[in-house]
């Protein structure tokens, strides 16, 4: 309960300023450490203090920190908040000089979770929790709302709307059977009214995976036999950029080898132990490991060296990773290719040299290339930004392909406004809209969305 | 004079009640202003129609008398939406207005339970917030132990046609003058409602040649799950088409302020389902033409009912409406359309048995609820009849859930959500539909009514039969395996693709969009009876989507599972939304899925309201 918590409570990508929030006894003093401006343990209670994000004698971000003492607070704590203008980069520098000074990342929804246990506490002395549960879930209510905002809660009203006039057509047919002048609902003109609705949620998903990227980055692991040459690329990668993140314990995963940033888009470098079969269990660990994190990796780099073919331990490992986005990398591209490249399962290669740096760059716009990163950029950020809301428009998707398969079948239209409606009640609840039970459970872990 | 049970109103509403209290054993007293009245229909010839027919399934389910008495008195029957799917399937019976009364008081006489009264109950004795008995005009005084008020369109009735009106019920009956100022004394809140009826014409004076025929179905069929078709499908009454056109339009829109609702002479507020002629035409300005039947009132009469032309305007504009209409240029008309208004409660002064929270053992039914339609009225008489009657025995409420019937959806939409305008049951209203069938009402409803003691050993012994059957064909169904070997004609005729090789099972073939149980019929070495053969085919074909709504049912029935205490005070909770504390001490909802269904009532109350419970829940726990 006594932890310094921080995160970046505001939606990534979407707004101007993103806000970094910590919570704990130390808060004031550990921003204190990187803030360059008044002596934030001096100021009055609820305040907003100009001045810069340092780290050391670097100026990170020009911010507006705010001072909030104990207990009026939301979580009862102490709390910080840095308004940065920098952008997603620079917002997580912040978090990460937070982090280095004492902070612990916070856990989803663990500011709520902060606030509703003191005010469990508050309870024995009088005041109601649901005081505290009030302006949690309604801030929480509204947060969500928010961050859906603009264009993208257009979007989803833009389709509700849709489906509640096929819903209405549909009940009026139902409903008044004998007044025979009423529009006829067609399976027809169903199917193309449901198929656009299609195509929007899938391209809504689709951007979304661009703010999942744009929100966490992409993790990339290197792959491949010892002695290959991936230590080579790593720091190769790694030296050139000046990683902004090194074995944070606690932040990132362990073998996490550091981060850059290709196009103001953070790729996290994964080291993955050996790829053999083996015998050994110790070693067998590691190997479990390394496909665990293959599986959840969103690129695979696998390093092969050009003189040597690919055994069958090779094959069937690259072949295991044909779920995953992946680039061969061919080291000592000046030997002989004694690699059969149909054996590789892709066209992503690229050839190179660690030693003379050939093919670094080529590797690096090649990611570029695969993530549609220079478009990423330039887009507006119009994408579902947690995993719940993907979540209900996949689950809302569904609901319009079994419509779409109803109306196929010739079902009774009956039948297809049962999807139909489960569809705008998904969507719905998107934008707040539809009530559900798990909604307070929810609550808690949305709240947050540092990680 | 003491009773049990006093059911104030013959109506539908009223009949309903008195039967379902009698029949539970208790001595009961159905007062009505004029015998002759009983079940009376004043409009709409119709009985059942969309919901509504599925309404009188249930009433037939729960042991009430609608359904059969229907069967046995109706010009012509049909069912509706046969093509868009299970659950929007209905009956609708155009009923006889005479033989329906006749057959509704015989039933009624045959319950040796029941006296039939004819009196006028004017004022109410309240003890202590508690219901004593009646008053009436003739001075009489009946005591009792619960009351059903069940008064329809007759508190402080008022006729309107255009700028005149008169204060009556229908058929020039007097209204009960002051019943209503008694209830709005004794704490009720009185709103004014509005309906309509319109022009009844002369059978011989109509040219035919001009008008499309409407018949009943070439196929028999009972509302009632218990007897057979007692009528001849060839003899089915017609009935017939009529459209407005410009010419029509245009006279409405010339006499609009002479209309009683435009003209400004009403107050009440009327359906917006079933709108006024003169609503239609200014409300669809853009519509060519507005679609009308003429269909007949009954084989003792010449009367033909003129649907959707009801009006409040003078009678020598709709004369000249009337005669603008095609077929109808030379009309006779023998009653002329009129409004009535009268007197409702605020459904939102019920608890979910039907029972007021303002006076104890006191129940109000039907159109006093402020609810249209005869299906809607006997629906809640049948359940208030029972729960006058469970509250006598000490025993609790039986409230029909919203995945159970379209009456616990009626019920729980009034006391819930209240209601402005008379309330029709339309099947959007029930978000569980699918399961709301007219085929599964008895399988939906009946035990509860056995349990009550509504529904007769014979009666139940029907359910079981049908129960077991449906199990066996299930059976059978599963048992059967089609193959390449037996497969008949017209089961490949049906199927686009057939490769049967490897066999399939009766049962999961009738999945296939393109198999109909009458495909399988063939194989199966046991007769059962259509209701059998249907039941067994919709929740098979339509396995999945009925599994989906179940899904959905099941995420409400946990709300429905938490109960909010009767004793709660909802001012100590903070930071309820002010719209929202005021909606739920108005509405006092009995769980918190009832409360979600609150209107003005949001998600984040919901969570307030959840942990308050929540926290006041542990704190008894701990004390306890």
């Amino acid at each position: 309960m006594n932890e310094n918590i921080c995160a970046i409570s505001t939606a990534l990508g979407v707004g101007a300023i993103s806000i970094v929030r910590s919570s704990g006894p130390d808060v004031i003093k550990i921003v204190k450490k990187i803030f360059q401006g008044e002596d934030l343990e001096s100021v009055n209670t609820h305040t907003l203090n100009y001045g810069f994000i340092v780290d050391k004698d670097e100026k990170i971000d020009e911010v507006l920190v705010s001072v909030m003492r104990a207990p009026n607070t939301f979580t009862r704590e102490d709390v910080v908040e840095i308004n940065c203008h920098g952008g997603i980069t620079t917002t997580n520098r912040v978090l990460e000089l937070l982090l280095m000074n004492g902070c612990r990342l916070a856990e989803p929804g663990e500011f709520s979770k902060k606030a509703f246990l003191n005010g469990r506490i508050d309870l024995i002395e009088a005041e109601g929790i649901n005081d505290l549960i009030l302006s949690e879930s309604e801030e929480a209510r509204k947060y969500a709302i928010n961050r859906v905002e603009g264009n993208l809660s257009k979007l989803i009203i833009d389709q509700r709307d849709i489906l509640l006039g096929l819903s209405a057509e549909l009940e009026v047919n139902f409903d008044f059977p004998e007044e025979m002048d009423n529009p006829e609902v067609t399976h027809n003109n169903l199917h193309s009214e449901l198929t656009k609705i299609k195509d929007n949620l899938n391209d809504l998903l689709k951007h979304s995976k661009e703010g999942q990227i744009i929100k966490n980055g992409i993790d990339v692991a290197i792959v491949g036999k010892p002695n290959v040459g991936k230590s080579s690329i790593l720091n190769h990668l790694l030296d050139q950029n000046k990683a902004i993140v090194t074995d944070i314990a606690g932040t990132t995963r362990d073998i996490v080898e550091g981060s850059i940033t290709l196009n103001g888009i953070k790729i996290n470098l994964i080291d993955t132990a050996g790829i053999r079969d083996t015998e050994d269990i110790v070693e067998k660990i590691g190997v479990d490991k390394s496909k665990e994190i293959l599986s959840q990796a969103d690129l695979a780099i696998y390093v092969l060296n050009n003189n040597e073919d690919i055994d069958d331990d090779e094959s069937a490992f690259l072949k295991s990773l044909n779920t995953v986005q992946k680039i061969v990398f061919i080291n000592k591209d000046d030997l002989d290719s004694k690699i059969d490249t149909k054996k590789l399962e892709t066209s992503n290669i690229v050839y190179g040299n660690t030693i003379t740096h050939n093919g670094l760059n080529s590797l690096k716009e090649k990611i570029i290339e695969m993530f549609n990163l220079n478009e990423i950029k330039s887009k507006n950020y119009n994408f579902l930004s947690n995993a719940r809301e993907i979540a209900l428009v996949r689950t809302a998707l569904e609901s319009i392909e079994n419509a779409l398969k109803s109306v196929e079948d010739e079902m009774p239209l009956e039948m297809i406004s049962v999807d139909i409606k489960k569809a705008y009640d998904d969507l719905g609840e998107i934008i707040g809209a539809t009530y559900k039970d798990e909604l307070l459970d929810e609550l808690f872990s949305k709240f947050c969305l540092g990680k | 004079m003491k009773y049990d049970i006093i059911v104030v109103g013959g109506g539908h509403a009223g009949c309903e009640a008195a039967a379902a209290a009698s029949k539970q054993g208790f001595k009961t007293a159905l007062i009505t202003s004029n015998k002759k009245n009983i079940a009376d229909m004043p409009c709409n010839p119709s009985i059942g129609g969309t919901a509504k027919g599925i309404v009188v399934r249930e009433i037939d389910a729960l042991g009430g008398l609608m359904g059969i008495i229907a069967d046995k008195s109706h010009l012509q029957i049909k069912m509706l939406n046969s093509g868009k799917g299970p659950a929007v399937k209905s009956l609708r019976a155009q009923g006889d207005k005479i033989t329906y009364p006749q057959n509704m008081v015989a039933a009624l006489e045959s319950i040796e339970t029941l006296d039939i009264l004819e009196e006028m109950v004017e004022d109410l004795i309240v003890e202590d917030a508690t219901i004593k008995g009646v008053i009436c005009d003739s001075g009489k005084t009946y005591l009792c132990d619960a009351l059903i008020l069940t008064t329809g369109t007759y508190l402080k009735s008022k006729i309107l046609v255009g700028s005149t009106h008169k204060e009556e019920g229908p058929h020039g009956e007097t209204s009960s003058k002051h019943l209503s100022d008694k209830l709005k004394e004794l704490g009720f809140e009185i709103q004014r409602l509005k309906t309509g009826t319109p022009q009844r014409i002369d059978p011989t004076t109509v040219d035919y040649s001009k008008l499309t025929e409407e018949l009943g179905d070439a196929h028999p069929w009972t509302f009632s799950f218990d007897i057979e078709p007692q009528y001849d499908v060839t003899k089915q009454r017609k009935c017939y088409l009529v459209y407005t056109n410009e010419l029509t339009h245009q006279i409405i829109r010339d006499n609009l302020t002479k209309s009683a609702m435009y003209g400004g002479y009403a107050e009440g507020i009327g359906p917006r389902y079933c709108p006024s002629i003169e609503d239609k035409v200014v409300r669809f300005a853009d519509k060519e033409r507005h679609q009308l039947f003429l269909e007949p009132e009954s084989d003792f009469y010449p009367d033909l009912y003129l649907q959707g032309f009801s009006t409040s305007m003078p009678i020598d504009v709709q004369e000249k409406m009337v005669h603008s209409l095609v077929g109808l240029e030379n009309a006779k008309i023998l009653k002329y359309a009129y409004a009535i208004e009268y007197d409702a409660i605020n459904p939102l002064q019920l608890t979910p048995s039907l029972e007021t929270k303002v006076i104890k053992n006191l129940f109000t039914a039907g159109q006093i609820n402020g609810t249209s339609g005869y299906e809607e009225a006997a629906g809640q008489g049948l359940i208030a009849g029972i729960n006058a009657g469970l509250k006598l025995k000490g025993k609790e409420p039986l409230i029909l859930k919203r995945n159970e019937s379209y009456i616990g959806v009626l019920i729980d939409d009034l006391v819930t959500k209240g209601t402005k305008e008379p309330y029709r049951l339309l099947t959007s209203r029930a978000e569980y539909r699918l399961i709301l069938r007219h085929d599964n009402a008895d399988l939906r409803l009946r035990r509860y009514g056995y349990d009550c003691g509504v529904v007769s050993e014979e009666q139940y012994l029907h359910l079981l039969n049908k129960e077991q059957k449906i199990e066996e064909l299930t059976r059978e169904l599963k048992d059967i395996t089609i193959n390449n070997s037996n497969v008949s004609q017209n089961i490949l005729s049906s199927l686009e693709i057939a490769n049967l090789s490897s066999g399939i099972s009766a049962y999961n073939l009738l999945k296939r969009p393109q198999i109909k149980m009458d495909n399988l019929t063939e194989y199966l070495s046991n007769e059962y009876s259509r209701e059998v053969l249907e039941v067994v085919e919709i929740s098979i074909k339509y396995e999945g989507y009925i599994a989906k709504t179940i899904r959905e049912v099941e995420k409400m029935l946990k709300l429905e599972s938490k109960k909010i205490p009767k004793d709660i005070d909802y001012d100590k909770i903070l930071n309820l939304a002010s719209e929202a504390r005021q909606k739920l001490k108005t509405v006092r909802p009995e769980t918190v899925a009832q409360a979600t269904r609150i209107s003005g009532v949001n998600p984040t109350d919901i969570s307030i309201l959840t942990v308050y419970l929540k926290k006041e829940y542990s704190k008894d726990s701990n004390n306890e």
